[in-house]
């Protein structure tokens, strides 16, 4: 068992473990650190926030969000990205319940969820140019596409690992480093379900509005 | 690998439940249909508009912190809260003071 | 062919310039050296799994200080040929092109390649040893840091001899920086140069942030935390909240050069004043960022050297919070021209007078400590006590200049070079050269040579005001920084030639420095106590060099100077009772994925800024099998055995004196 002192070290005295491990549990530590990551993230998305609403009336006689957006997909992907948060939510749960095939089937249900959202914003993107609005139209549109594909590569990149991590736990099982790497992902889902939220109120919503 | 149960009290204590994880589903899910419903049959302009979008935004986002993330189940001291919120004030003065030096500039405008 | 071979050779390279072709030989015969000595002495398998793969703080600490002397060097150079050349009136000896490379390169390395790894380099050696622990939160990633900062470097530094140097000023404003009036590789080399190191940057802020909260010894509450863990914990806070705006900045501003967005372009719609308003964002906080180290080494060394408590602990600990947060609020004092209204520069005036304050309070704390106590004069102390009159100067200029009416008249003048020079090098310089003299013998095992040191140190010290004072009366006089040179008539030439035999003598002072270090190598005399200076703190516990594992079995602590108390007990003969018996240490194993994944994002770097994209995408996916394949391995640490620790520990006590 850990306890926790007044300052918040956390000691670690496992009285079956031959080895006395001095750290903290190292893996509330690659939690914590991974947290401080997000918080990171959250001003990198801020930046873009920031250049996107200051630059988006800059159209430059290009098309405006009222002419390119079509919301039905765009509100279609909002809900998919929000149904699979909660997903890995129920990824998580199983995992505490020691469940193995549950936790990788709903691993699997949220990464497919999530391929979904990308080929939809792949789609979207494609369909903008086809309609003559690139990233050198204007500088509305460069704000636009820099700050929506970031999130879309954020969730590609989480993509390829949460299949690198579905492969394993279906090598190692459900150990504390596997647990710890589920808690942290299902973290990093949660977080971009928040950052589109504010994509979607900022950009589109307000956009069309 | 049983030996680890339990010496994480962080992870330990925050992992919820199906009933928190239900609930904050379904605020979310009203909480994305009442700013779409405003937007597309135009119940509110201008800034009314904006600031109750907002207001759905940063609810949401504070039911994913708390549903999702477990936020208040942090143990003590609560570092996680601490840069949580030190990065939220930090992110406001990005925003905020880009919107006000930039979009009242008095040369550019 | 031979033609073909010939025309790509002529752009590749920078060619035409007799300065560079001598960079160019100088740098061949030392790479040939350097491979020829390794190879005779049949050191590469050492080089490889001593320092390469080494996921140690302390061998990432010592790695990181030799590159920030290497890149001392460089900007010291770079420095040097500017006030060369403006050391008369219409001197010819560099062109305005390459005057302008040169300061760009000057600012970019002397901030980024230089204050910053020495920076990291003092917090990987000595952060762990004072809270007790035995390496940092994240080994690996540590390691990792280290190469990508390493990459970012070469990177940029390549720009000299391949592809021609960034000339845009060290934080790159558009529209020069932009892709219509800066179309060579330059400006992709510092882009990239810098992202890369910066990613670097980010990742150690979150490790040591993380290391100072959760891993000190037992007993160490954060409030007896000695002040140096202090100052990392609040330039680290800062670190986490601005590297993440550089990084989007510099990205943008790639996109508006790669894919013909429209950011910060004057045409399209872009507003080349949000990068200037997005890069002080993080531009600002950087410089406290740098600083706030120093002041934590200077509080270490004022304790230790007047042999006194810290006066103001309390008032340090929250003076340093306040700064790293107040930080954040201040970035517009650096575009007060730019025309934002008298709301906006008011607002930001009023905070960075506001910032001058815990500055104050910290000077005042310095100050009680030393009143009264018994000070002695080593060269670290030397540093400290040359540091406060430096930096209060520099510190006051700085409340002229955030003056937003009298600013008109100051900005971009040499007024302002002076008054960050003597910030920069009168807090910085001085503090990691206090901080480096102090924590030598923790690092090496010996003391620097004293008498050379206070040679350096004086020389420095006159040399410095030698060069930077007369540059206040020029901006005063109307010289606006980066010109590349002036007329007779300006009246401007006495002062500058002043100057230049200033920044002379610095440079006499840094030959000094090399020598010193060299000279007591040379008669090096061992230092056998691990506590040369009588310090207080932790890291003065244990043998130097610190033992792989740093703490045979980690100190249980009850008070602020942990280690200066217990000496007073042992001295009174109540010594703490038996040492706790020995356990097995668990500790990370090397490996060689931080230094792979860092070349290939060199590689990947070096792609984008020629546009070669079958390099890029090479490097890009080398980085992720790089991460694919740590993420894969679950094999990452091992014990030390109880036997093997009383082998070291024994090892270390037995050798005769």
């Amino acid at each position: 068992m850990a306890e926790h002192n007044g300052s918040g070290h956390a000691y670690h005295t496992e009285s079956h473990s031959a080895a006395h491990d001095n750290h903290p549990d190292p893996e509330e530590l690659r939690t914590f650190g991974f947290w401080i990551y997000l918080m990171t993230d959250v001003i990198l998305f801020g930046t873009l926030f920031a250049a996107y609403i200051v630059l988006r009336g800059n159209t430059n006689g290009g098309p405006g969000p009222e002419e390119l957006f079509q919301m039905g997909g765009i509100i279609t992907s909002t809900f998919i990205l929000l149904t699979s948060s909660f997903t890995s939510g129920l990824a998580v749960l199983a995992m505490h319940k020691g469940n193995r095939q549950a936790l990788m089937g709903w691993l699997s249900v949220t990464a497919l969820l999530g391929a979904t959202f990308i080929v939809l914003e792949v789609r979207e993107f494609i369909h903008l140019v086809h309609e003559g609005a690139t990233i050198g139209t204007s500088a509305f549109l460069s704000a636009f596409f820099t700050l929506v594909g970031t999130h879309g590569l954020h969730v590609s990149l989480g993509l390829v690992w949460m299949i690198a991590l579905i492969i394993q736990l279906a090598k190692h099982g459900i150990t504390p480093v596997t647990k710890r790497k589920v808690n942290v992902i299902s973290l990093f889902w949660h977080f971009l379900d928040v950052i589109w939220i504010f994509v979607f109120t900022i950009v589109y919503l307000m956009g069309v509005s | 690998m049983t030996q680890h149960e339990g010496t994480n009290p962080q992870a330990a204590g925050l992992h919820g439940s199906l009933k928190s994880y239900t609930l904050g589903f379904l605020f979310s899910i009203v909480l994305t249909i009442i700013p779409v419903a405003i937007v597309m049959n135009g119940w509110l302009e201008g800034a009314a508009s904006s600031i109750v979008l907002m207001m759905a935004a940063v609810l949401q986002l504070v039911v994913q912190l708390i549903f999702f993330m477990h936020l208040r189940e942090e143990k003590k001291p609560r570092y996680n809260l601490v840069t949580l919120i030190l990065g939220l004030v930090i992110l406001l003065v990005i925003v905020l003071g880009s919107m006000w030096i930039m979009l009242y500039n008095t040369v550019a405008t | 062919m031979w033609e073909k071979v010939k025309s790509f050779a002529s752009d590749f390279f920078v060619t035409g310039d007799p300065l560079i072709y001598g960079a160019d030989v100088s740098i061949v015969l030392a790479a040939i050296s350097i491979v020829f000595v390794m190879t005779y002495f049949k050191k590469w398998g050492w080089l490889w799994r001593e320092w390469l793969t080494s996921v140690d703080h302390k061998k990432i600490g010592i790695m990181y200080i030799l590159a920030s002397f290497l890149m001392l060097f460089r900007g010291g150079v770079d420095a040097l040929l500017m006030r060369a050349q403006l050391v008369v009136p219409e001197m010819e000896f560099l062109t305005p092109d390459h005057y302008n490379q040169i300061f760009t390169t000057h600012g970019v390395i002397m901030i980024l390649f230089m204050a910053m790894p020495f920076m990291f380099g003092l917090f990987n050696v000595i952060v762990p040893l004072q809270i007790g622990a035995r390496d940092v939160a994240f080994p690996f990633l540590n390691a990792l840091s280290f190469w990508l900062f390493f990459s970012g470097a070469m990177l940029f530094n390549l720009s000299f001899v391949i592809g021609g140097s960034p000339d845009a000023g060290w934080l790159a404003y558009p529209p020069y920086s932009g892709l219509m009036h800066n179309p060579g590789p330059g400006q992709d080399f510092y882009i990239w140069g810098i992202q890369i190191s910066g990613i670097g940057s980010l990742m150690t802020g979150i490790n040591f942030i993380v290391t100072i909260l959760k891993m000190r010894a037992p007993g160490m509450k954060l409030m007896k935390m000695p002040m140096f863990p202090w100052s990392v914990l609040s330039s680290c806070i800062a670190i986490i909240f601005s590297f993440p705006i550089l990084t989007a900045t510099l990205a943008l501003l790639f996109l508006d050069r790669y894919a013909g967005a429209h950011f910060f372009t004057l045409d399209g719609g872009g507003n080349p004043m949000m990068y200037i308003n997005l890069i002080w964002m993080w531009g600002h906080p950087e410089v406290y960022i740098i600083v706030l180290p120093a002041f934590g080494i200077f509080s270490e060394i004022v304790s230790t050297f007047a042999k006194k408590k810290l006066f103001g602990y309390k008032s340090m600990v929250y003076a340093m919070m306040i700064i790293s947060i107040l930080s954040f609020l201040v970035w517009a004092h650096h575009f007060f021209t730019m025309g934002s209204g008298a709301d906006v520069n008011a607002f930001f005036a009023l905070t960075t007078m506001l910032i001058a304050i815990p500055t104050g309070a910290k000077v005042f704390n310095w100050l009680f400590t030393m009143f009264r106590g018994k000070i002695t004069f080593e060269t670290p102390m030397l540093w400290t006590i040359g540091f406060i009159p430096c930096f209060v100067t520099g510190g006051m200029t700085g409340v002229l200049l955030s003056v937003a009416p009298a600013d008109f008249q100051f900005h971009n003048s040499y007024f302002l070079v002076a008054h960050f020079h003597h910030v920069i090098i009168g807090g910085v310089v001085f503090g990691y050269f206090a901080g480096l003299y102090y924590w030598w013998p923790k690092l090496f095992g010996f003391k620097l040579h004293e008498r050379i040191g206070k040679w350096a140190f004086w020389l420095w010290n006159i040399g410095f005001y030698l060069c930077f004072m007369p540059q206040y009366a020029l901006g005063l006089m109307g010289m606006t920084r980066r010109v590349a040179t002036y007329g007779w008539d300006k009246g401007w030439w006495e002062m500058n030639l002043v100057s230049t035999i200033g920044a002379g003598l610095m440079g006499i002072a840094f030959v000094v420095q090399v020598w010193q270090i060299v000279y007591s190598v040379k008669h090096l005399r061992k230092d056998r106590t691990g506590d040369p200076w009588n310090g207080r703190t932790l890291e003065w516990s244990i043998p130097s060099p610190a033992p792989l594992y740093n703490f045979a079995t980690l100190p249980q602590v009850t008070a602020q100077d942990e280690w200066w108390e217990e000496k007073l007990l042992r001295d009174n003969g109540q010594s703490s009772s038996v040492p706790p018996a020995l356990e097995p240490i668990h500790m990370p194993k090397n490996s060689g994925i931080p230094f792979v994944m860092s070349m290939f994002w060199f590689a990947a770097g070096f792609g984008f800024v020629f546009q070669w994209l079958w390099l890029i995408i090479a490097g890009l996916v080398g980085v992720a099998v790089c991460m694919l394949v740590h993420s894969f391995n679950y094999d990452n640490d091992y014990y030390i055995s109880v036997d093997e620790i009383k082998r070291t520990e024994a090892a270390i006590r037995e050798v005769p004196n």
